[in-house]
């Protein structure tokens, strides 16, 4: 077989044409009035739905194959990001973030596979736990600020107790509610108002959302004890997180009581929900709430301790709960990517959240740039166009084997990036919306004279 | 300001008892040192004698083995290095620790991080507090580069600052979360003679301009003589002498301790 060159070069061309789509997004957002923004957010969001939707004779401009890849590099862009708040921002060396991922698309899929089944337990136990927990870690928190030199062991024995009776608490709740609840889902033949579209919606933005809950009170859970461990150390503790969670995804129907997640065989029949407009939206809150908190008091706090974090405890700076807060919040974000992942092929197997998988947003991090949310973003969705699409596509003309070669060509071109920049991609350099606000200098007019050499 | 450095009847700090044991070695002994407010104090002592040791466990960084610290009449043992900084207390670091990869201006402002006075919530929604106290935070910084005349490198890299500059970007990053008591250490370490006398003015200048105690570590024997009021001196973990420096000039012990038995007597 030969190489469709005409297909080629249309595939080259859009994608070049996304990247500029990325980068004209971060541009648009970056404008000082919301006019201009808003015309960005919407004139972004339209241009990929029409590339999607809008028919040209028998074709779209973006194929299913294309429009497939579109959502799992926002998925990625999402994980990424919070992978690289975590180890680029925080210096927080962390292979957990696949685990976290996982949980958020197990947790986002069994809320919206239970309420397409006439269960509503799914959202209303995992719902009332989330905000239970948050409360229990809230007040417990205020306790132990009361008190100093709390060991960090005895404060995670409060925490999980206190949680794991919260759990139940919500378990025993869920299961009244959805007694409560289940007249209103009707019966096949003639669906409940709870089964109507607008409700379905409604419950995918909530599963989606407490996805990212889920994964973020988990996460504080883990990260409470082992955040204390030594960067190293720290990496190694996380590698096992994601393998831990891998297992029990595997055995999920046996160990776990969820019967509906299948184990080892995946779980099937998920509500497939994710459009471009939830992608697009989710990956936007994301990247905003990302770049709002890094250009802040919080993210110099957060960058200070990868700087030097002795200097950062004499700045007044609470290195233990900086390192907390940043983990907690990256791991919010793969919940999320997890949430949206889930509700877009309708399928999870657990070699998905295998922890060789897992490496995929850490050498997208470190491609990109580590502490560079523009290079994270160009790199997830450079990463799932380039090795995903364009080589799968090519090699995948040259025999039915070659796609195999791809993952030779990942290890040359990451050995390559290195050897060229070390950097990363980007550095730490942002562009438009991400780039830190120019501070203009300032009048010496009210200052002393200070002495001068 | 909760505590006022004039009116408090109690010390500013106030050491009694102060002992560091690594293992077998005991880096410091039974350390006394008593700092009043607005005063200039000096630590020097030959290299090892335990002079950043002792800083350390002021802020926090060791814990001590034994002994007590008050800053201002509060304990600090078994505080957190945050919460000793929130207290009151800064330091700069005989080999510098800036935030190398971040800005001048960025390295000034992560000092007001604790009394930014915005939450977390407000900053990803960009309030209207969150506008208003950021720039405040942002002019407060700006004068403080101005002061020691760093406003025009404000974007700058901090790593990539010459040496003196650096030294003061870290004195300016310690003054911004405002302390009462700053503990400088070797702050003339590896500058020019030129740069030393600035050097000395500018820390007389901010003691008075911000109406601050000062304690600092130096080998460079023309400044502690120069600017300090009353110095203490160690070696091998222990204080040989205390006093003016004058007093402390003639003292046979010290001069002992610097070149060596017999020296006292040839000088």
């Amino acid at each position: 077989m030969s190489l469709n060159v005409g297909f080629l070069i249309i595939t080259v061309l859009k994608i070049a044409g996304l990247l500029a789509w990325v980068y004209g997004l971060l541009w648009g957002l970056g404008q000082r009035t919301w006019a201009a923004k808003l015309v960005t957010v919407v004139g972004a969001f339209a241009v990929i739905q029409l590339a999607i939707s809008l028919p040209f004779g028998s074709v779209t401009l973006f194929s299913d194959f294309d429009s497939g890849l579109l959502f799992q590099a926002c998925t990625m862009a999402m994980v990424a990001l919070g992978l690289n708040l975590i180890y680029g921002f925080n210096g927080q060396f962390s292979l957990g973030q696949w685990g976290f991922y996982g949980i958020g698309a197990y947790a986002a899929a069994d809320i919206t596979y239970r309420w397409t089944n006439d269960d509503a337990r799914g959202l209303l136990v995992v719902g009332i736990g989330v905000i239970l927990i948050g409360l229990v870690i809230l007040v417990v928190h205020r306790f132990l600020s009361q008190y100093t030199g709390v060991p960090v062991m005895s404060a995670f024995t409060l925490y999980l107790f206190g949680s794991i009776a919260a759990g139940a608490v919500a378990v025993a709740l869920g299961g009244a509610g959805h007694a409560a609840l289940a007249p209103l889902f009707g019966t096949k033949a003639a669906p409940g108002i709870l089964q109507s579209p607008v409700v379905i919606q409604l419950v995918f933005f909530l599963a989606v959302l407490l996805a990212g809950a889920v994964a973020a009170e988990i996460s504080f859970l883990f990260g409470l004890p082992v955040l204390s461990l030594g960067s190293d150390y720290f990496g190694i503790a996380t590698l096992g997180f994601t393998i831990v969670v891998n297992t029990l995804m595997i055995n999920s129907d046996t160990i776990l009581p969820f019967p509906e997640m299948k184990g080892g065989r995946g779980m099937i029949g998920i509500p497939k929900l994710t459009n471009w407009f939830w992608a697009f939206a989710f990956l936007l809150a994301v990247i905003v709430v990302m770049r709002n908190m890094i250009h802040s008091s919080t993210g110099r706090a957060i960058m200070s301790v990868r700087e030097d974090e002795t200097a950062a405890k004499v700045m007044g700076i609470d290195i233990a709960n900086n390192k907390l807060l940043a983990f907690v919040v990256g791991s919010l974000f793969a919940g999320v990517g997890g949430g949206v992942y889930a509700h877009f092929i309708g399928f999870l197997s657990p070699g998905t959240f295998d922890f060789l998988v897992g490496f995929n947003p850490l050498i997208i991090v470190v491609f990109g740039g580590l502490g560079s949310m523009t290079g994270t973003i160009t790199a997830s969705f450079g990463w799932i166009f380039f090795l995903e699409g364009l080589l799968r596509v090519i090699l995948g003309q040259l025999g039915t084997e070659a796609p195999t070669w791809r993952f030779v060509l990942y290890p040359i071109a990451l050995l390559l990036l290195m050897l060229l920049r070390p950097k990363g991609l980007l550095g730490t350099v942002e562009w438009g919306f991400l780039k830190a606000p120019w501070v203009p200098m300032r009048s010496r007019a009210e200052a002393n004279t200070p002495p001068q050499a | 300001m909760v505590f006022s450095a004039g009116n408090s009847p109690a010390p500013t700090l106030q050491i009694e008892g102060l002992t560091k044991r690594f293992g077998g070695l005991r880096a410091v002994g039974n350390f006394d040192l008593t700092v009043q407010p607005g005063e200039l104090a000096g630590l020097i002592g030959p290299n090892g004698a335990g002079k950043t040791t002792v800083f350390n466990m002021i802020s926090g960084l060791y814990v001590p083995s034994a002994g007590d610290i008050r800053f201002q009449g509060i304990s600090t043992i078994g505080m957190e290095p945050f919460e000793v900084t929130r207290l009151g207390i800064g330091r700069t670091f005989q080999n510098i620790r800036l935030f190398p990869s971040l800005s001048v201006l960025d390295n000034v402002r992560i000092a007001y991080h604790t009394h930014a006075g915005y939450r977390m919530t407000d900053a990803i929604l960009r309030t209207a507090t969150f506008t208003q106290r950021e720039r405040e935070l942002t002019e407060r910084a700006q004068d403080f580069l101005a002061i020691f005349n760093l406003d025009r490198i404000q974007n700058e890299q901090a790593s990539s600052l010459p040496y003196g500059e650096q030294r003061r970007v870290e004195i300016a990053r310690a003054l911004a979360s405002s302390p009462r008591l700053l503990l400088l250490d070797e702050p003339a370490a590896g500058m020019n003679p030129a740069e030393i006398v600035t050097l000395m003015e500018l820390i007389h200048f901010i003691r008075d301009r911000f109406d601050l105690t000062i304690l600092l570590i130096e080998h460079q024997m023309r400044v502690v003589m120069g600017i300090c009021e009353y110095i203490t001196v160690m070696d091998f973990g222990e204080v040989i002498a205390r006093g003016t420096p004058k007093e402390i000039q003639t003292n046979p012990k010290v001069i002992e301790a610097y070149l060596g038995k017999g020296a006292a007597h040839a000088a």
